[in-house]
Formats: structure tokens, C-alpha cells, sequence
């Protein structure tokens, strides 16, 4: 029997799609579980990340953060938080928090960062205050950036919900590990496809999304809030490919 | 010695030698699943990926759906990745091989690509001067040149490496994973801990021996920084 024929005729039986563990069930559980934990990592980074990029600084302890959480298994976490008694959605919810923490942080921190210092100049010497500065100059120039890290984290904690399935939290993640335990491996199939597209169309929309908010002025800067001229070579001005810091490569969800 | 977190009785603590010094052979199995997965993926990946980026370097009409293809390819989860491999490629090593190759592949393609492409236009100017032709000019001058951002490269690659072999629990081939698991399953705390703990020792020590054999490949942007040799 084909994998692939099986996993098309587990997606086209409407009993899988309905009911409390149907998969429209599991994919709003899955998308709410997501949003709550980049609520809570945007309110924990967002007004550090906003207080280090006024003042200029934490760059450093943004790459730090950033380096530390990535060699710590998600896996790893969610058994300790299972283990220590928070069960099913509250541990995935706190575990994905704490990896969508670093894109959110070094977004406030950079995008706050690379305002041009004579706009900001500027601002003190027409007599703004500093919270004035950052409320009026800085935070609407700094939202590229800002975008940019919510959607990277965003993205991340879409991609690693389904891990939390394997403790007991519900998402589309549960129809793989359900078809890994029972051996179904068209289930398995359908699961993977199912997740890997939320994760695109999500990737997709918060493009969209970023696109919007971003102030018609600074539209023509590129995807990561840097312009377009005075990149290093001809054939890179498609795409901004700045991996030299880790802190700014995504992350994979381990 | 024993440092007991007491919750409940029987204790469950964190932290237990008696756990080590007991299933010392099983940690150390699982240790040795987790190094030797981790090393053979990263090595495959930078096989793969130098003449990828090379590739893409020299044809820059291939570098946008390269990394293009590459960002897609990040987006999708591990878990779903190993959903999809899972079922052709059997329950086992090479399913999470597969799985770790590909992550460690999109890192290692840009950080070559971005490091070529880095290279000083003066320092490609003069060798060109010297009458250096195109893959002289590539093995002597600019692969040398990007050798600090290929092993940033390579760092990143482990460390996320490492991390991700945990996720191979789901096809039963997850090294330390399997003990998280296991711990998990039997609410063995001490198990669950000392995994954790290996992971990030096992990361750390992969990073810094990594950033060592930077360092000793490229003797020159040490010393003094602002006086480069000519």
C-alpha cells in the first residue's frame, strides 16, 4: 500500500476533520496555543528590547540570549516544565515563550538601533523629550524590524507547538505522534503536510502583515529593514543574506 | 552524593549521581548516538554545501532561488519534516539523518555564499591584477578570505544540530532525546536533567573545539589587528 494514496485518503475523510480532536479542532488549538505564547514573550521582550535600543545598548546580551536558547533543546524544556507538573497547553505555552523571546528581543534592539543618529539629533534639538523621541521617532522608524522579529518568532512557535504534542499538549502535532504510536504512517504523512503548511501559510501572511504596517515611507527598505543601496555586491541586492551573527540567522525548532 | 530536591516521598530529585554512576552505559550509548549523528550530519552538510555556495557564488543568476528555496525549506518543522521523511525512509538513523542534513545544509549554503560574496572587491581586484584566473582566484583568494564566516557557519550548524537530534525521538533515534523522553514517560526527574545537562555541555563543547579550528585555520587575522601582514 502507498503512503502517499493513504495520507490523501486520511485528509479527504471528513470524520478526521470534525469533532473535538478533528483536525480544524487541533489547528485552532494549535494557532491559539501560538498566539498566546507570542503574546507573552512580546510582553516580556518588547519593553526590554524597546529600554535596551533607547539606550543603546544590549546588543551583546541580545546574541547571548539568542546563542543559549538555541543550544537548548525545545524537547528538553517541555519535559522538564511536563515533568515538574505543568501539564498540556500552560507548558507549551511558557516553554514556546521562552524561544520566541530572542527574534522579538533583537528586533526592538536592532530596529531601534539603526535609527539614523542625526533623525534622532534632530528630534532633541526641535525639543522632544526621550520617551517622546522613542514614542514619535524611533518606534515608527524601527518597525521593519519589529515586524520582522515578530514574524520570525511567530513563525518559530507555530513550527514548535507540534513538538509538544509528544507531552501531552494538543495541536496538529498530535495527529503525527498518534500516527507514529499507532504506526499509521499515511496519518504521519498527512500530519507533516498539515503542519508544514500552517507554517507557510502563516509565513506567507505575516509577510503580508509586515507589508502593511510598515509605514509607506520606509517601504522601499528591504525585507530586513535595511535599504537597498550600499550593499556589498550587485547580485546580493535580491536578497539581504546577513548569517555572519547567529543573532540574526532564524532558528531551526529543535 | 545526592542532591535532593524533596517534593514527595519517594524522592524524585533533579539532580542524582546515583542516576549517572547506574545507567552510565545507557547515557553513554545514547551520548555516543547523539555525537555521532550530530558530527556525521554536519560533516555530510559541508561537503554538500561548499560546492553549493561556491556554485552560487560564481552563477549569481542561482543565488535568489537557492536561498530562496533554502528559506521555504527552514520554515518547515522539524516534526513535520521527519512526518514526511518517516514513511520512505523507515523509522530509524536515517530518517533523522536526513532530517539534520538538510537543516545544517540551508545554514552552511548561505553562511559559504554571504562569506564569498564578503570578500573585499580590492582584495579580488589585486588578485585578479596578478593574472589569477577564476578558480585560482576562488581556492586561493576568496575561499581563504571566507573561511571566518563558513566556520560562524559551521557553529551555528552544530550547535542547532545538536539541539534537533532530540526531536529524532519521534522515529525512536533521538540520542540524549530518548532519555528526556523516557523521563518524561516515567516521571524520572534526575534522567530528564542529566540529558538536558549533556545536551548543552555536549553544544558548548562543539562550539568552542569548532571556533579552535577557526582559529588555527586562519593564522592571520590574529595578533596584531589593525597592521595586516602584505
Amino acid at each position: 500500500m502507498d503512503v502517499l494514496t493513504e495520507a490523501f485518503r486520511w485528509l479527504n475523510d471528513p470524520l478526521n476533520w470534525q469533532g473535538p480532536d478533528g483536525v480544524i479542532a487541533l489547528a485552532i488549538a494549535h494557532v491559539e496555543v501560538s498566539v498566546l505564547a507570542v503574546l507573552l514573550a512580546a510582553a516580556v521582550a518588547l519593553p526590554i528590547g524597546l529600554w535596551l535600543g533607547h539606550r543603546g545598548r544590549g546588543g551583546v546580551a541580545g546574541v547571548v540570549v539568542a546563542n543559549t536558547t538555541r543550544a537548548l533543546p525545545t524537547l528538553a524544556l517541555l519535559t522538564l516544565l511536563a515533568a515538574s507538573g505543568l501539564f498540556g497547553n500552560t507548558a507549551t505555552v511558557l516553554a514556546c515563550a521562552v524561544f520566541a523571546v530572542p527574534p522579538l528581543l533583537s528586533g526592538a534592539v536592532v530596529g531601534l538601533g539603526e535609527v539614523d543618529a542625526d533623525v534622532r539629533d534632530a528630534a532633541r534639538g526641535v525639543g522632544m523629550a526621550g520617551s517622546r523621541v522613542l514614542w514619535s521617532v524611533e518606534l515608527p522608524l524601527a518597525v521593519p524590524q519589529l515586524a520582522a522579529g515578530i514574524r520570525t518568532g511567530a513563525v518559530q512557535v507555530l513550527a514548535t507547538v507540534p513538538l509538544a504534542a509528544l507531552v501531552g499538549g494538543r495541536s496538529l502535532g498530535s495527529i503525527v505522534v498518534e500516527g507514529f504510536g499507532t504506526q499509521r504512517y499515511g496519518q504521519v504523512l498527512a500530519g507533516g503536510l498539515l503542519v508544514a503548511a500552517l507554517c507557510l501559510v502563516a509565513e506567507g501572511l505575516l509577510a503580508i502583515v509586515q507589508r502593511v504596517v510598515t509605514p509607506p515611507g520606509l517601504r522601499a527598505l528591504g525585507r530586513d529593514g535595511l535599504p537597498r543601496a550600499g550593499r556589498r555586491s550587485p547580485w546580493s541586492r535580491r536578497r539581504h543574506v546577513a548569517a555572519e551573527s547567529p543573532a540574526d540567522a532564524e532558528t531551526v525548532h529543535a | 552524593m545526592l542532591i535532593a530536591v524533596l517534593a514527595d516521598a519517594p524522592p524524585n530529585p533533579w539532580f542524582s549521581w546515583q542516576y549517572v554512576t547506574r545507567n552510565a552505559d545507557d547515557i553513554r550509548q545514547a551520548l555516543e548516538q547523539h555525537v555521532s549523528l550530530t558530527l556525521e550530519a554536519i560533516a555530510i552538510a559541508f561537503v554538500v554545501a561548499l560546492p553549493l555556495g561556491a556554485l552560487a557564488h560564481l552563477r549569481p543568476r542561482l543565488a535568489g532561488p537557492f536561498l530562496g528555496t533554502a528559506g521555504v525549506l527552514y520554515t518547515i518543522p522539524s516534526l513535520a519534516l521527519f512526518a514526511v521523511l518517516a514513511p520512505y525512509t523507515g523509522i530509524g538513523r536515517t530518517t533523522v539523518l536526513i532530517g539534520l542534513v538538510a537543516y545544517a545544509l540551508l545554514v552552511l549554503v548561505r553562511n559559504v555564499l554571504v562569506g564569498l560574496q564578503g570578500v573585499d572587491p580590492a582584495v579580488r581586484d589585486a588578485a585578479r591584477g596578478m593574472g589569477y584566473g577564476r578558480a585560482r582566484l576562488l581556492f586561493g583568494v576568496e575561499l581563504p578570505q571566507a573561511v571566518p564566516t563558513i566556520v560562524a557557519g559551521v557553529r551555528l550548524a552544530t550547535v542547532t544540530t545538536v539541539a534537533l537530534v532530540t526531536v529524532g525521538v519521534v522515529v525512536g533515534y533521538g540520542g540524549l532525546g530518548q532519555l528526556m523522553f523516557r523521563g518524561f514517560r516515567s516521571d524520572y526527574h534526575a534522567e530528564i536533567m542529566t540529558a538536558t545537562v549533556l545536551c548543552l555541555v555536549l553544544a558548548l563543547v562543539l562550539d568552542l573545539t569548532i571556533a579552535a579550528i577557526g582559529r588555527g585555520l586562519t593564522p592571520w587575522t590574529r595578533g596584531t589587528r589593525g597592521t595586516r601582514p602584505v
